[in-house]
């Protein structure tokens, strides 16, 4: 029965898949084929990233309306970027190996996710506390990003501007091999580690009790979230609400929080939801909007939404 | 057999256990009472390892719980908390299986599929198991809880008031439960508790607690005396004796 209703998700994912492929082909085919499946491909890492960090994310802290970018890790990350430009200058900054770079920041962005959220998550806080302390660190991140804009020249600004707002339009051809090798081994992991994720979601001292070292697993999921949101945020730009929409999305779907449910169900959502998203937006109404636009005002309504139904508990 | 050797624990400025010494043999259901605050609960997390060891040692079986593989401890002890945190859209014959987690790493087979039904059977949940949690009462929750704990099959069960939320006839039907595991299955209950009487009835060893130390220890007939519970408690009560158990009227 819920196997079924996965079934019929991956099918019109894979649907969705191959009309974005081949509507309004025109011109020189194989050209615009190339550049599709790169496309394709970009989207589709970029949606399963994000739909996976959101689920280990909301599991370790045992909160259904977090989402990584809430608690401000896209803000690192674009702080980061903004700090190796100040260190390197533009110049040295575009010459450097995107995949280098890339690397070196979702280094970076671990490091920083553990020493953030580590400690905060070890003893659970209560979802005030937890949502305060995300925006303060989203503020404080994006003022320190800002602080760093000003004091470089004009000229190296615009290098760095690009990667400050989501587009899903432009394709990094540099990133995406990276991209969908760190995406890959992630999905993996997690995939492997599916019924750890349900007994993680009962909380520490459930956990510990059925034999979970909680610091290991947690430090370990930790660093594989704060991969995912570098994945994302380096392929199309910082997006809050998105995982929040699909994973709510998918829950609903499967009706439940068993991962070993949950994790496909969030991926192929977000597949059909960016991918349908961007058809609809390209072809339909003629690039009237951008998808990012849309997307942050859906998930920002279903994240108001969630917010009013969970307190009325 | 639990060992617990001169433990302590502070929390900022409190001293929340004050050298504790402890000894717990196999077998049999062990009550632990005492007021609000003598450390119970945060002995019994110290003994599951859900907090660290500050000073002192404790072992369970001769596994030291700070060294041992969180895994490997966790099919020897289990431990119910009070007022554990649950996760939403779970149903309950989910949960009580995430008990055989140790064993299985959560493949499921037949083996555990009977233990799993068996558990849902003792503990009254058979019309509840496709239910979601968070669609329960509390004292239904608490059953759930506790029927995870037995399916984990450990030797030892601790449990930090298990009766909490539970109405007369399931507090009764879960002190039994304690007790047959001990008897039938010889298992090692510890177990935290606010009614004495249910102490009295269904434990073979008593230790009452107070501002983190232990001041009595023994059988239900040598704790429940007037002057000890007066000293554990702070107020006087009656203990009358029915069919040869102590009955403690504390709340006159």
């Amino acid at each position: 029965m819920l196997e079924k209703r996965l079934l019929i998700l991956a099918a019109l994912a894979a649907v969705v898949a191959v009309a974005f492929m081949t509507i309004g082909l025109r011109g020189n085919i194989a050209f615009a084929l190339e550049l599709r499946a790169v496309r394709l491909v970009t989207l589709i890492q970029v949606g399963v990233a994000i739909a996976i960090s959101t689920v280990v994310f909301q599991t370790v802290t045992a909160n259904r309306v977090l989402t990584p970018q809430i608690m401000g890790l896209d803000a690192l990350y674009l702080f980061g970027q903004m700090a190796l430009v100040l260190a390197l200058g533009s110049v040295g900054y575009v010459a450097l190996d995107p995949r280098l770079k890339f690397a070196g920041e979702a280094g970076l962005m671990m490091v920083m996710a553990l020493v953030l959220f580590l400690p905060m998550l070890r003893r659970r806080f209560d979802i005030g506390l937890l949502l305060l302390t995300g925006v303060v660190l989203g503020v404080l991140f994006r003022s320190l990003a800002s602080l760093i804009a000003r004091l470089i020249d004009p000229n190296e600004f615009a290098v760095v501007q690009g990667s400050s707002y989501a587009d899903f339009n432009t394709v990094r051809p540099d990133l995406v091999v990276i991209g969908l090798v760190v995406t890959t081994i992630a999905a993996i992991i997690l995939w492997r580690q599916r019924h750890l994720l349900d007994i993680v979601a009962l909380g520490a001292d459930s956990a510990t009790g059925l034999g979970v070292s909680w610091t290991k697993a947690l430090t370990g999921l930790l660093l594989l979230v704060a991969a995912l949101v570098a994945v994302s945020t380096a392929l199309v730009g910082p997006v809050t609400f998105f995982g929040l929409l699909v994973v709510a999305l998918a829950e609903r779907i499967v009706d439940s929080r068993r991962h070993h449910l949950l994790l496909p169900a969030a991926m192929l959502t977000a597949v059909i939801v960016l991918l349908g998203g961007q058809m609809v937006l390209q072809h339909l109404l003629g690039g009237a909007a951008t998808l990012g636009v849309v997307i942050e005002f859906v998930g920002g309504l279903v994240f108001l939404a969630m917010l009013i139904t969970t307190s009325k508990r | 057999m639990i060992e617990i050797k001169n433990v302590s624990l502070r929390l900022g400025d409190t001293q929340i256990l004050e050298d504790v010494s402890l000894t717990m043999p196999k077998g049999g259901v062990t009550a632990l009472v005492g007021p609000n605050g003598a450390g119970k609960s945060s002995l019994l997390s110290l003994i599951a390892r859900l907090q660290p060891l500050q000073s002192g040692s404790i072992s369970v079986d001769g596994l030291p719980v700070d060294t041992t593989p969180s895994r490997q401890l966790a099919r020897t002890l289990a431990i119910l908390r009070q007022d554990p945190a649950v996760a939403s859209r779970l149903k309950v014959r989910e949960l009580v299986g995430f008990g055989r987690f140790p064993h299985q790493r959560g493949r499921i087979d037949a083996n555990d599929m009977k233990l799993i039904e068996a558990a849902l059977q003792q503990f009254g949940l058979m019309d509840l198991a496709d239910r979601f949690l968070d669609n329960l009462s509390g004292g239904q929750r608490q059953r759930a809880m506790v029927a995870m704990a037995f399916c984990q099959g450990t030797d030892y069960m601790l449990l930090d008031e298990p009766l909490n939320n539970l109405d007369m006839l399931f507090a009764r039907q879960l002190m039994r439960d304690l007790r047959a595991a001990a008897d039938n299955d010889k298992r090692t209950v510890i177990v935290v508790l606010h009614d004495i009487n249910h102490a009295a009835v269904y434990a073979d060893r008593i230790v009452a607690m107070k501002s983190g130390c232990v001041v009595a220890d023994g059988s239900p007939a040598e704790v429940l005396q007037p002057d000890m519970l007066a000293r554990v408690f702070g107020y006087g009560m009656d203990v009358i004796d029915v069919g040869g158990a102590p009955l403690v009227l504390h709340h006159r």
